[in-house]
């Protein structure tokens, strides 16, 4: 019987720090399946909310993503505003909708500097890091807080957007647009990025359609599938932006699809911030006296696809069901098609393309050899080995010297 | 096809399978179905309607169990609940997995939390617990009452 090597990547990943354990089996460098392992960190959410108020529910679903920390309120306000009939005003529309585009570019830029540092290009990881920041100093000035915002309830949101602040959202936007174009020049121009990422992980449109991923991962190969235009909610309807679609499927075409996304949501921003400066200061909620028995669905497009939230209510101040739906859910599943194939090296970066949301910091991964007990992999190594496979590409193209 | 077509439609292609079928709110459909032709109602969903599953949400009500699959036609924005009741005696229902593999997770979760089996399923292992994990203890279950 031949012979068969597991990589163990977990139960902490190396790269992206959250628990949860994938077994790479290998055929020397080759990945040729992939099985895993998950519910390290399951926390019970679903089943804590069902002894929280409504009120409180929001706060522990904003709690279940650090990063898309907004996209699980927004898909909650969204099923509770379906069961309560709650016509939300144009104000808090505008304002939830700057606070999710916020959101997504400040997500979509700190998976492209991850990804950069994977593949060994840490000018990459730097930048990105770096253009990030004003784009959490901006969340600090509208909501006090750089991440968990708090900003939502049923019926409108809990704060307003100051007048004076407006122009302050223009002109961080006006800076990060320049230095995220020259990011994504850099980055899309690169002959070693390329060679690194293009047809690395492929997902055909087949692939997604039967494994239902939703997000940048399906709109990479093809699939035209967004939340906010298919399904409208809050201003996104009442603003002008296009749907990003590329059909390659590889790990390229999906970091294509979030720089561009990038954009659109610099440009849906400025919209509602123009909306905003137009209409008077008004109304930022309604009042929602009680809610009744019932159930809702609420949709939310996170910057890593859409976001479910099924809420079953009895007419107490507490739901009875809450089903969470986060994207990652079917986009991790898609590994199974990703990895199996490549070399140990790109199914690292496979295996970031989807961008799996982080949700801890602890980090552990070590291969032993089951003879010698010897190490011989953990999460620096895995980390090594995707950057020296960069370092010989650059060599072989451009000489020993750069 | 409007929200009011499809329910037509629905009733009149799977007749008396649909027990119930009605416009929840704005574009969302609930279907009550027998729990026998739910994969003849998906296959249906997914394969001649494109629509894509979503997820499903596994329910005790005390009654009986259910489990409402969630499916969404990006064309349209339609979202189509589909709904079916599994009595406590006899907890079973066919799986979705060989239809489309992203029922495959839900499944174990809902196998794992409330303890219904999912027929046909080519790996019904635990999802999120280890294998040190009670036998026959399922969290979602509702207590009964003496």
């Amino acid at each position: 019987m031949k012979q068969k090597t597991i990589i163990p990547v977990g139960p902490y990943h190396p790269l992206q720090e959250e628990p949860e354990l994938f077994k790479l089996f290998c055929d020397g460098e080759i990945v040729t399946d992939i099985e895993w392992e998950t519910g390290y960190n399951h926390r019970g959410i679903e089943k804590i909310n069902e002894s929280k108020t409504f009120e409180q529910v929001f706060f522990v679903v904003e709690r279940i993503c650090g990063i898309c920390s907004t996209s699980h309120p927004f898909a909650f306000a969204n099923a509770m505003e379906e069961i309560a009939q709650v016509k939300v005003p144009d104000r808090a529309k505008y304002i939830r909708t700057i606070i999710a585009e916020l959101e997504r570019i400040h997500s979509h830029l700190l998976w492209v500097g991850l990804a950069g540092h994977f593949i060994g290009y840490n000018t990459v990881f730097m930048w990105a890091w770096k253009y990030r920041e004003p784009i959490l100093d901006l969340f600090e000035i509208i909501t006090g807080n750089r991440n968990s915002y708090a900003m939502f309830k049923i019926g409108g949101v809990r704060r307003d957007i100051d007048e004076k602040d407006y122009s302050k959202i223009l002109k961080i936007l006006d800076g990060v647009k320049p230095k995220a174009e020259m990011l994504m020049k850099a980055v899309i121009d690169d002959p070693v990025i390329h060679m690194r990422t293009k047809g690395i992980g492929i997902l055909t449109k087949q692939d997604i359609l039967d494994y239902c991923a939703v997000g940048p991962t399906a709109r990479a190969s093809g699939v035209d599938v967004d939340i906010r235009r298919d399904d409208p909610y809050a201003a996104y309807p009442l603003v002008n932006w296009k749907v990003i679609v590329t059909q390659e499927g590889d790990v390229f075409a999906k970091a294509v699809v979030r720089f561009l996304e990038i954009f659109e949501s610099i440009s849906i921003i400025e919209q509602c911030v123009e909306k905003l400066r137009k209409d008077p200061p008004g109304q930022i909620d309604v009042k929602v006296k009680n809610i009744p028995e019932g159930n809702g669905a609420g949709r939310a497009e996170a910057p890593r696809g859409e976001v479910f939230h099924y809420v079953i209510t009895d007419g107490s101040n507490s739901p009875v069901r809450h089903k969470i739906r986060a994207p990652s859910y079917v986009n991790v599943a898609t590994f199974k098609k990703s990895c199996v194939g490549q070399t140990i090296s790109d199914a690292t970066l496979a295996l970031a393309a989807v961008d799996p949301c982080y949700c801890c910091t602890e980090r552990m991964a070590h291969v032993y050899d089951s003879r010698t007990r010897q190490r011989v992999l953990d999460g620096r190594g895995l980390i090594q080995l995707s950057q020296q496979r960069t370092q010989t590409l650059k060599k072989n193209l451009f000489g020993k010297n750069t | 096809m409007d929200t009011q077509e499809f329910i037509d439609f629905m009733k009149f292609k799977f007749k008396h399978n649909v027990q119930r079928a009605f416009l929840r709110y704005r574009n969302r459909v609930l279907i009550d179905i027998e729990k026998d032709a739910l994969l003849k109602v998906a296959t249906f969903l997914y394969k001649e309607l494109n629509f894509r599953f979503i997820i499903a949400t596994g329910l005790d009500n005390v009654k009986a169990f259910e489990i409402t699959y969630h499916f969404s036609n990006d064309k349209t924005g339609l979202l189509a609940n589909i709904r079916v009741s599994i009595p406590k005696k006899k907890p079973e229902v066919e799986s979705l997995t060989p239809l489309f593999v992203a029922a495959d997770w839900i499944e174990r979760e809902i196998h794992e939390l409330l303890g219904i089996n999912f027929l046909n399923h080519p790996n019904m292992r635990s999802l999120l617990s280890g294998d040190n994990w009670g036998a026959g203890e399922y969290p979602y279950r509702k207590p009964v009452s003496e």
